[in-house]
C-alpha cells in the first residue's frame, strides 16, 4: 500500500534542521541537550554555535530548571531529550519552573511512542500528551513528517509562552508541503464526506493510507492533521464532524489523555457524535520494529481502516 | 547608599515582626527558617545587591538576581522585597489570603515585583541561577546570581546535578547560600539524612566553600562581600550559613516544631514583645 517512491526522513531530522535555522536567524536561541546531541539530530546547532549549546549530561531535571533560568534572562531556550526523559521523568520541575512561572521554554521531544522500536517500553512513552496538555498554558504539538517538524520548529520560537514539541525516530513518508505549519491550526489533508479522521503525529500517513483504501469501498474519508493538540482547533473540528457526522481518532499514544480524549471533549459539550479511538488502549508497549508494534498495538492502516467502518456504521 | 550595621539590626528586628505578624494573621506559614535567615536577606536586599527594585525586570540584565529556592520562607523573602522597595509594604498584610500577590510559596503567577520564579517545591532554584548565571555569561553582563537553599533541601538529587554541572561549567558569577540550621519537617536533619561533611561535599564537586554566622549581621555583611570578590575565579561559590532556626523568639528557637506552625494571639503578644518595633508596622 506504502508508495516506494516517496522520499522517507525522520522527523527528528526535521527538529534538527529547524534548529539550526533558528540558530542563523535569532541569537536569543540556545539549545540544552542531556547527553542525546546526536539522537536529537542537534549536532549542527552544536557545531555552528557552540556557546549557545548547553551539554547537559544525563541530568534531566537541572536541564529543565536551567532552561527556565535562561529564558528568564531572555533568552529562547529549546531543550532536546527523548520524549520519556522530556516529560514524566521532570514532571514538577516542568510545572513548577516552566509552566506555573510561565517560562519562554520550548520541550522538544524525540523517540514519542512505539515507533522508537526495539528499546522497547522503558523508552516508548505513550502518555506524554496528556502530561503536557493538563499543565495550564502549555502549547502541545505533534508533527506528523519531517517537513512539518522543520516549520513547527521555527514557528514555536516565535510564539511566546511554553510548549512541548513531539516528534519521533523512525524514517517516515514526507507528504507535507513547507510552509503550511501554523501553531493552532488543523490542515486539511484529504476532503471526503462520509466520515472525518481526525490524526496527529506518524497516525497522519497511515489515515492517510487507511482513506486512499477505504475509496476503494466506495467510502469517502476525510482526513485531518491536527498537529496542534493544544490550543486545539475547535472551529475546524466541529464545521468538519457538522458534515461527515462521524469520526475517527488516530494517534501513537494513550487513549487516556491524548488527541482523541481531547476531541471527544469538545464533541461532547458541543455536538455529540460517534467517534471510534485508534490509539494504545491502557497498554505499555514492547521492543519490537515500528511496524510490527503498529499492528500489534492497534495503530496499523487496517485499524484505521476498520474504525471508520465502525464509525459510519454507528452514524 | 549602604545601611549602617545599627540600621541593619534596626530592620531586622522589623522584620522579624512582619514575619510573626503575617504568620499570625492567616494561621499559616513557615516562620522557623523565616526568622532564622532575616539578617541574611536584611543585608544582602538592603546593602549587597546591586537591583533596581522600583522598575522590575524579569530579565535582570546588568543587574545582580537571588533566587529563592526553598520557597516556603517567604515570609522574610517578602519583608525584604517589600522594605528595599519591590512593592508596598503595606502589602504585606495580604500574605496568603485570597487574591493576594504573596502567595504561600513564592510564585510569577501573580506578578509580584522581585519574584522570577516560581518555588516550593524543593530543590529547583540551583539549576534555575545556572540557567540565568550562564545567560549572563553569554550576554557578557558581570553581575552575580545569589541563591538561597535549605540545608534540608540537599536532599534533593536534582541540587547535585545543578551542583555538578555548576562547577564543570566554571559558573563563578554564582553565590549559593544554604541555610544550615540543622532542622527539618520531622526533625533533626542529622538525624534525618546527608548532613555531614557539607563543606568536603562541595568542595569534592570543585565549589569554593566559606562559611559564615548568619544571624551575626556584621559577619553576614563581611562574608557576603568576601563572596562577592571571590567571583570571577572559575569557580561557583557555596556559603555555609549557620543559623538557629526561630531567631529572635525564645520559644521558637532549638527546635524544628516551628518550621511549618504559627503562634497563637499570646504567642504572638510575647514574640513581638522581644522585638520591638523600629521603623513601624506595616
Amino acid at each position: 500500500m506504502t508508495n516506494p517512491t516517496i522520499e522517507k526522513k525522520d522527523t527528528r531530522s526535521g527538529f534538527g534542521a529547524g534548529l539550526y535555522e533558528l540558530g542563523l536567524q535569532n541569537k536569543d536561541v540556545v539549545a540544552l541537550c542531556a547527553d542525546l546531541t546526536g539522537s536529537l539530530k542537534m549536532n549542527a546547532f552544536q557545531d555552528e554555535f557552540p556557546k549557545r549549546f548547553f551539554q547537559m549530561g544525563i541530568a534531566e531535571a537541572n536541564m529543565m530548571g536551567m532552561a527556565a533560568g535562561l529564558a528568564t534572562a531572555g533568552k529562547i531556550p529549546f531543550t532536546g531529550t527523548f520524549a520519556n526523559f522530556s516529560t514524566g521523568r521532570v514532571y514538577d520541575q516542568i510545572r513548577q519552573s516552566i509552566a506555573y512561572s510561565h517560562k519562554n521554554v520550548k520541550i522538544c521531544a524525540s523517540h514519542a511512542g512505539l515507533t522508537l522500536g526495539e528499546d522497547g517500553a522503558t523508552h516508548q512513552i505513550l502518555e506524554d500528551i496528556g502530561l503536557m496538555k493538563m499543565l495550564p498554558g502549555m502549547v502541545v504539538i505533534n508533527p506528523c513528517d519531517y517537513n512539518q517538524t522543520k516549520d513547527a520548529t521555527m514557528a514555536i520560537a516565535e510564539h511566546y509562552g511554553p510548549v512541548y514539541l513531539r516528534f519521533g525516530r523512525p524514517k517516515w513518508p514526507i507528504f507535507t508541503d513547507t510552509k503550511s505549519f501554523q501553531i493552532g491550526k488543523a490542515l486539511h489533508m484529504r476532503e471526503g464526506k462520509d466520515v472525518t479522521i481526525f490524526a496527529t503525529g506518524h497516525l497522519v500517513w497511515n489515515s492517510l493510507e487507511a482513506a486512499k483504501a477505504l475509496e476503494e469501498q466506495g467510502i469517502s474519508a476525510e482526513v485531518i492533521n491536527i498537529h496542534t493538540i493544544k490550543p486545539l482547533d475547535n472551529e475546524a473540528i466541529l464545521d468538519a464532524v457538522a458534515s461527515t457526522k462521524c469520526v475517527v481518532t488516530a494517534e501513537e499514544h494513550q487513549m487516556n489523555g491524548g488527541l482523541g480524549d481531547s476531541i471527544c471533549q469538545l464533541l461532547s459539550r458541543n455536538l455529540p457524535t460517534p467517534v471510534e479511538m485508534v490509539a494504545v488502549n491502557d497498554s505499555f508497549g514492547e521492543s519490537g520494529k515500528p511496524s510490527e508494534l503498529l499492528d500489534k498495538y492497534g495503530l496499523g492502516v487496517k485499524d484505521v481502516i476498520a474504525a471508520a467502518q465502525r464509525a459510519i456504521a454507528r452514524k | 547608599m549602604k545601611k549602617t550595621s545599627a540600621e541593619l539590626t534596626n530592620q531586622v528586628k522589623q522584620t522579624r515582626r512582619d514575619i510573626v505578624r503575617m504568620v499570625h494573621e492567616v494561621q499559616s506559614g513557615h516562620p522557623g527558617g523565616s526568622l532564622g535567615c532575616a539578617e541574611f536577606f536584611t543585608v544582602l536586599f538592603q546593602n549587597i545587591l546591586r537591583h533596581n527594585s522600583v522598575e522590575f525586570n524579569m530579565s535582570a540584565n546588568n543587574e545582580d538576581v537571588f533566587i529563592l529556592s526553598n520557597g516556603h520562607i517567604s515570609p522574610v523573602y517578602y519583608s525584604a522585597l517589600a522594605h528595599s522597595g519591590y512593592f508596598p509594604v503595606s502589602e504585606l498584610n495580604t500574605f496568603r489570603k485570597l487574591n493576594t500577590r504573596l502567595q504561600g510559596h513564592p510564585t510569577t503567577h501573580e506578578g509580584l515585583p522581585g519574584v522570577r520564579i516560581a518555588s516550593g517545591s524543593l530543590g529547583q532554584g540551583l539549576s534555575v541561577a545556572a540557567g540565568i548565571s550562564q545567560a549572563k555569561k553569554l550576554d557578557d553582563d558581570n553581575k552575580l546570581v545569589y541563591v538561597l537553599m535549605g540545608d534540608g533541601e540537599l536532599q534533593e538529587g536534582q541540587i547535585w546535578e545543578a551542583v555538578m554541572y555548576a562547577a564543570h561549567n566554571k559558573l563563578d558569577n554564582i553565590i549559593a547560600t544554604v541555610d544550615v540550621n540543622g532542622r527539618q519537617i520531622d526533625g533533626d536533619t542529622k538525624d534525618i539524612m546527608g548532613f555531614t561533611e557539607l563543606k568536603s561535599k562541595f568542595e569534592a564537586f570543585n565549589w569554593n566553600v566559606i562559611s559564615m554566622d548568619g544571624n551575626d549581621i556584621d559577619d553576614v555583611q563581611e562574608t557576603l562581600n568576601k563572596a562577592g570578590m571571590l567571583s570571577g575565579n572559575g569557580k561557583p561559590i557555596c556559603i555555609l550559613m549557620q543559623t538557629e532556626m526561630g531567631n529572635g523568639v525564645d520559644f521558637m528557637m532549638g527546635s524544628h516544631k516551628w518550621h511549618g506552625i504559627p503562634p497563637n494571639d499570646e504567642q504572638l503578644a510575647s514574640a513581638l514583645a522581644q522585638n520591638p518595633s523600629t521603623i513601624g508596622d506595616y
